[in-house]
């Protein structure tokens, strides 16, 4: 299908050999980065930068990609100061964006935010996180990573722990692995954060292996470890928050008895109390390498839908 | 009271309109809840609820003079009694004759059951749009969100509250 004025709302709108063909871009772009000699091949662009919930890595590695590549981004974040406040619709601000630039990536509270405006928008529209539905390219990125640590995703076994349920970039996840053949896929959460059942069956009907678990002792399985923050701001309710946080809580110890010497720690970041900073200095640690992974990996993006040569 | 050894129904027929046969047994009312027949409009209706049949067990029946279905009434009781037949009366004769069939898109006729899926959103030009994942048992999806709504949650959305 190839990604070239593409939107990009759902990992499953795209196969494993485009992200097969992303991840090299990448590798080229991490090359160009480390040789200090990045091409300037988006420097006619402008990428509107629609973040109307707030984000500091997936804002920030989009805006840094951008700028390497050459091209200039304009943008709001949180809705203050806009005219959303003012009672403008989404879909007005979405339409008058499209007309200002050639590329929006856009965040939104609103599952499905990101298919409504790219049924608005001509122009390509990056899903940059909407509700708890999509986040594609931190799912790119996760598997970017996993690639460039292990080689290969095949054969792999994933541990998934924390909220399960509203956490976008699992679900996006799950989506992508659905396009590899990982061994197995095991799933720790406190039982009201669970996978959703549409999730599951997802994964069922795509020949994937899931596993619930509630013991962390299990980790012991997995070569990627995958932890998740308990996101406060998708409880409707306070009270059901207070009862499942700090449910689970990786610590450099927990990995040193259980996890085998060569998995890696994954974390979409930002933390709060489920990873401790223990773990930061210690081999397990690949939450940093992911974070950095993000402006490259976000380059080869951006390069591929803005058809930069 | 003389009560008639007949067994036969003294529903008076009607001169015009449709009668709604085969309905899930239980949701006569809900079927005219959803068409928004409240009953003071003043045509003749008559309901047969739990009646035996031949193919149901059980089913339901409604019918409604001088009333005919659109695409999105049809549309709305497929959801809610899929093996419904819709029989259309011209003169006291049964001039066309249907099963009602749920289509493998949604469009505009339910609300979506999650507060924030996008097209709940208010002031938006936006439509609902579902895909049908299975026939039998009725399971749905939100194209925008993703939700999966039963017929349970279905009725909820239709008549909002279940059944
Ligand atoms: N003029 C009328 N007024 C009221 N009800 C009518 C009228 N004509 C037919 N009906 C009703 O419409 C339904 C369908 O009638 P029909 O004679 O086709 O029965 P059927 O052969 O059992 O149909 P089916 O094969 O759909 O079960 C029956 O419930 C019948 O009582
Ligand atoms: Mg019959
Ligand atoms: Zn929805």
């Amino acid at each position: 299908m190839g990604w070239l004025n593409r939107d990009i709302v759902n990992v499953l709108d795209f196969n494993r050999e485009d992200l097969e063909l992303l991840f090299s871009k990448a590798d080229e772009m991490r090359r160009e980065l480390k040789d200090n000699h990045v091409k300037k091949i988006l420097s006619d662009k402008i990428i509107g930068l629609a973040f109307f919930e707030p984000s500091t890595r997936t804002r920030m590695s989009f805006e840094t990609a951008a700028k390497r590549l050459g091209a200039e981004t304009v943008g709001f974040t949180g809705e203050e100061g806009t005219s959303v406040a003012k009672g403008e619709s989404f879909a007005d601000t979405i339409k008058m964006l499209d007309s200002y630039v050639d590329s929006i990536v856009l965040r939104h509270k609103y599952e499905g935010a990101a298919l409504f405006a790219s049924d608005i928008a001509d122009h390509p529209i990056i899903n940059g996180g909407d509700g708890r539905s999509h986040h594609p390219t931190q799912a790119f990125l996760d598997l970017y990573t996993t690639k460039t640590l292990f080689n290969e995703i095949d054969g792999l076994t994933f541990a998934l722990i924390g909220d399960l349920k509203y956490s976008r970039t699992v679900s996006s996840l799950i989506f992508g692995l659905s396009m590899f053949k990982p061994k197995e896929i095991i799933l720790i959460s406190p039982p009201q954060l669970s996978l959703r059942e549409e999730i599951k069956m997802f994964a069922l009907n795509h020949g994937l292996k899931l596993r619930e678990e509630r013991d962390i002792s299990v980790i012991s399985d997995a070569d990627v470890i995958y932890v998740t923050r308990i996101q406060k701001e998708r409880f409707p309710d306070l009270q059901e928050y207070e009862k499942v946080r700090g449910s689970y809580k990786i610590t450099k110890k927990l990995l040193e008895t259980y996890a085998k010497k060569t998995a890696k720690v994954l974390h979409p970041l930002p933390r709060v109390d489920e990873l401790s900073p223990d773990v930061d200095n210690t081999t397990y640690q690949a939450y940093f390498i992911q974070a950095s992974l993000g402006v490259p990996l976000r380059m080869a993006l951006l390069s591929l839908v803005l058809g930069g040569e | 009271m003389n009560i008639k050894k007949d067994d036969k129904l003294l529903v008076s027929k009607i001169e015009n309109g449709t009668v709604i046969d085969h309905i899930t047994s239980g949701r006569a009312l809900v079927v005219l809840k959803i068409l928004n027949i409240k009953g003071n409009e003043g045509y003749r209706i008559a309901i047969v609820m739990n009646v035996p049949s031949t193919t149901m067990g059980k089913k339901d029946i409604v019918k409604l003079e001088d009333y005919y279905p659109n695409s999105e009434d049809l549309e709305k009781i497929s959801l809610i009694a899929p093996s419904a037949t819709i029989n259309i009366i011209k003169n006291y004769e049964i001039v066309k004759k249907y099963k009602v069939e749920i289509p493998s898109k949604i469009k505009g006729t339910l609300k979506c059951n999650n507060p924030t899926c996008i097209t709940r959103k208010s002031n938006e030009p936006i439509t609902s749009s579902f895909t049908l994942l299975s026939r039998d048992k009725i399971r749905i999806q939100c194209d925008y969100c993703g939700s999966i709504l039963t017929e349970e949650d279905i009725i909820k959305e239709l008549v909002g509250e279940s059944q």
